[in-house]
C-alpha cells in the first residue's frame, strides 16, 4: 500500500482537519465529528443531513453548503457514522422546520440513521428519511439487503437541497428527494479494487484482463467477473441493465452522471460519456443535463458508475439552482 | 453471574477480538468490505476503557454500558447490532450485583430479539443470528438440565462455533454480503465468527472464575 497518510487510524480525522483548513466557510466540529454549513442553523429552513462511510469524497462533506447539505457525518472509512454523530449534526442544523436525512441503502447506514432519527424525535426534532437505492446491479428482493445507494445520492442531495434552500417544507423536500431516487438507476464497473488504509491491500484481486461488473462503492465485489471489453460494449451493457430496471421512453428527459470511482482518469470518463450520449441519442432519450467527474468515489478504485435520473421541469429548475459547496458549484 | 464476571467476560471478548482482528478482516474482505476486525476492535477497546472508568452496582449496568459504548463507537451494522444485543441483555437483567442463570437466559433472549428486530435476520441468513441462536439454545438446554455456568457457557461456545462454521455453506440474505448472492457461499460469515468469539470468551471467563 502506498498512500499519502500518516497513521491509518488517523486518516478520517486528519482529512477533516484539512477540509476545515481548505474551506473556512464550513464549520467542522471535531468533537461531534460532523461538517456543517457556516451560519447553520437557519431559522425556518428545512435542513438536509447526510453521511456515510468515508472514502467516497467529495460525497458527503464536499456537498455541504448553499443549495445542498446543511451537514454531513463522515464515518470511518467505508463504515457508517454512529448515531451520536448523526444526532449531533441533526440538532446542530435544525432551524425548527425539521431535518431530512439522506441515507444510502446499506444495512449499517440504515440502522445508525434510524437510531439517530429516533433519538432526534425524542429531542423534539422532526426528521424525514430519504433512502437512496439506485444501484440496479443488485437484485431488489426480500432476499437481499436491497439495492445500494450510489451515484443518485448526489442528485437527491442537489435537487432536495435546492428545494429546501427556496423554502420548501419538510414533507416537500423529502418528497422530491424520494422522487429523484425513484427516477434514478445506476450501474458500475471496477477495473481494480480500492485499498482501505486499515486493510492495507486491495479489497479483491482482479486479473489484468478481467473486470468486476456491478461493483459497489465499498470495494465489495460486484455481481460477476467478466473479461475486459471495449468501452462501447461495457457502456451498452450498463445502459441495458439500467433501462431494463427503469425503462425510459422516447422523449423522456434524463440527467446523466458519469462518475469516476477515484482512480479513473477523466479522459476515460469523457470517452464513456461520449458512448452514453451516442446510445441514448439512438434510443431517443434526451439528455437534459450531464455531469462528468469524480463525485461518489471508492478510494482509489479504478472504475466508474453511470447514473440516469429521469427529470421533469421542476427537477431541472432545482438542478440548475445555485449551489456553492467544495465539490459542486454553479450559478452563484 | 456477578459484576466481576460480567466485566471479565467483556474484557476477555475484547482481547479475543483484538487478537482475531486480522482474521475477521480477512473473512470480511471476502464477502464484505474488510473492516469487521478493525471496527469491532475499536468498539471493544472503548468498552474496556468505559469499564475501567466506571463502577457498577448492577450486572445489568455493565452490559448496558458496553452496549451504548458499542453503538457510539463501532458504526456500520455491527455497532447497532452488538450494541443493542448487550444493551437489551443488560436491561432485561434484574437489578443487583449478581444474577441467576435463568436471568441470564432471559437476558440473552432479549439480546437476540433486539438483533433480529433491528436487522430482520432469520436463522440461515448467514449473520450473527446463526451463531447466537444455537449458542443460546445450547446454553438454555444446559441450564435447564441443571448445569452450572462454566458448563452451560462451554456448551454455548461450542454451539456458536459450530453455527459460525456452518455459515460457510449458506448464501447471505442480509447485509453487504447479500449483494454477492451465490458468490457468498463458501465463506464464513465474519459476524457469526465474532459472535462465536464472544461466547468463547464467556466460557473462558466462567471457567476461570468457577
Amino acid at each position: 500500500m502506498k498512500k499519502f497518510i500518516n497513521d491509518p487510524a488517523d486518516v478520517v480525522t486528519e482529512a477533516l482537519t484539512g477540509l476545515a483548513a481548505a474551506h473556512p466557510e464550513l464549520r467542522v466540529d471535531a468533537t461531534g465529528q460532523y461538517v456543517a454549513r457556516a451560519g447553520a442553523p437557519r431559522a425556518g429552513k428545512v435542513a438536509l443531513v447526510s453521511g456515510g462511510g468515508s472514502g467516497h469524497e467529495p460525497l458527503h462533506g464536499g456537498f455541504v453548503g448553499t443549495g445542498m447539505l446543511d451537514a454531513a457525518c463522515p464515518g470511518e472509512i467505508f463504515t457508517s457514522p454512529v448515531p451520536d454523530q448523526i444526532l449531533a449534526a441533526t440538532q446542530a442544523v435544525d432551524g425548527g422546520a425539521g431535518v431530512v436525512h439522506v441515507v444510502k441503502n446499506y444495512t449499517g447506514d440504515v440502522m445508525n440513521f434510524q437510531l439517530a432519527a429516533e433519538m432526534a424525535a425524542d429531542e423534539g426534532v422532526a426528521v424525514e428519511t430519504v433512502l437512496v437505492d439506485d444501484d440496479v446491479a443488485v437484485e431488489d428482493s426480500t432476499w437481499t439487503a436491497g439495492r445500494r445507494g450510489t451515484g443518485a445520492t448526489l442528485l437527491v442531495e442537489k435537487i432536495a437541497g435546492a428545494r429546501a434552500e427556496e423554502g420548501g417544507k419538510l414533507t416537500e423536500v423529502a418528497a422530491i428527494g424520494r422522487e429523484v431516487n425513484i427516477g434514478s438507476a445506476s450501474f458500475a464497473y471496477a477495473l481494480t479494487a480500492g485499498t482501505t488504509p486499515a486493510a492495507g491491500r486491495p479489497g479483491f484481486d482482479l486479473p489484468d484482463d478481467e473486470i468486476e461488473a456491478g461493483v459497489g462503492i465499498h470495494g465489495e465485489p460486484g455481481r460477476r467477473r467478466e473479461p475486459l471489453r471495449p468501452a462501447r460494449d461495457l457502456v451498452a451493457a450498463a445502459l441495458d441493465a439500467i433501462l431494463e430496471a427503469k425503462p425510459r421512453d422516447r422523449g423522456d428527459r434524463v440527467i446523466v452522471l458519469v462518475n469516476g470511482l477515484g482512480g479513473t482518469p477523466l479522459i476515460e470518463l469523457y470517452l464513456v460519456y461520449g458512448e452514453v450520449a451516442r446510445i441514448l441519442g439512438e434510443r431517443g432519450v434526451e439528455i437534459a443535463r450531464r455531469l462528468v467527474g469524480n463525485y461518489v468515489t471508492s478510494l482509489d478504485m479504478a472504475g466508474l458508475s453511470i447514473t440516469l435520473t429521469r427529470v421533469d421541469d421542476e427537477m431541472l429548475r432545482l438542478w440548475d439552482a445555485p449551489v456553492v459547496t467544495p465539490g459542486l458549484r454553479w450559478g452563484a | 453471574m456477578d459484576v466481576d464476571l460480567a466485566t471479565g467476560w467483556l474484557r476477555a471478548a475484547a482481547a479475543s477480538i483484538a487478537e482475531a482482528a486480522p482474521e475477521l478482516t480477512r473473512l470480511d474482505s471476502a464477502i464484505g468490505d474488510g473492516d469487521h476486525g478493525s471496527n469491532l476492535t475499536r468498539g471493544f477497546t472503548a468498552v474496556v476503557a468505559a469499564l475501567d472508568a466506571g463502577a457498577f452496582a448492577n450486572v445489568g449496568d455493565v452490559f448496558v454500558k458496553a452496549g451504548t459504548t458499542l453503538i457510539s463507537t463501532v458504526g456500520g451494522a455491527s455497532g447497532p447490532l452488538y450494541g443493542s444485543a448487550f444493551r437489551s441483555l443488560g436491561k432485561a437483567l434484574p437489578a443487583g450485583p449478581s444474577v441467576t442463570l435463568p436471568d441470564l437466559v432471559a437476558g440473552l433472549h432479549a439480546g437476540l430479539e433486539s438483533v433480529r428486530k433491528l436487522g430482520g435476520a432469520e436463522p440461515g441468513d448467514k449473520t450473527i443470528v446463526d451463531a447466537y441462536r444455537p449458542a443460546l439454545d445450547a446454553f438454555e438446554a444446559a441450564v435447564a438440565a441443571g448445569s452450572a455456568l462454566p458448563v452451560a457457557a462451554a456448551e454455548a461456545a461450542r454451539a456458536a462455533e459450530q453455527g459460525a462454521g456452518a455459515t460457510a455453506g449458506l448464501r447471505a440474505r442480509k447485509g453487504r454480503a447479500s449483494y454477492l448472492g451465490e458468490r457468498s457461499v463458501g465463506h464464513r460469515d465474519p459476524g457469526a465468527t465474532s459472535t462465536a468469539l464472544i461466547f468463547t470468551a464467556l466460557a473462558r471467563s466462567a471457567g476461570n472464575s468457577g
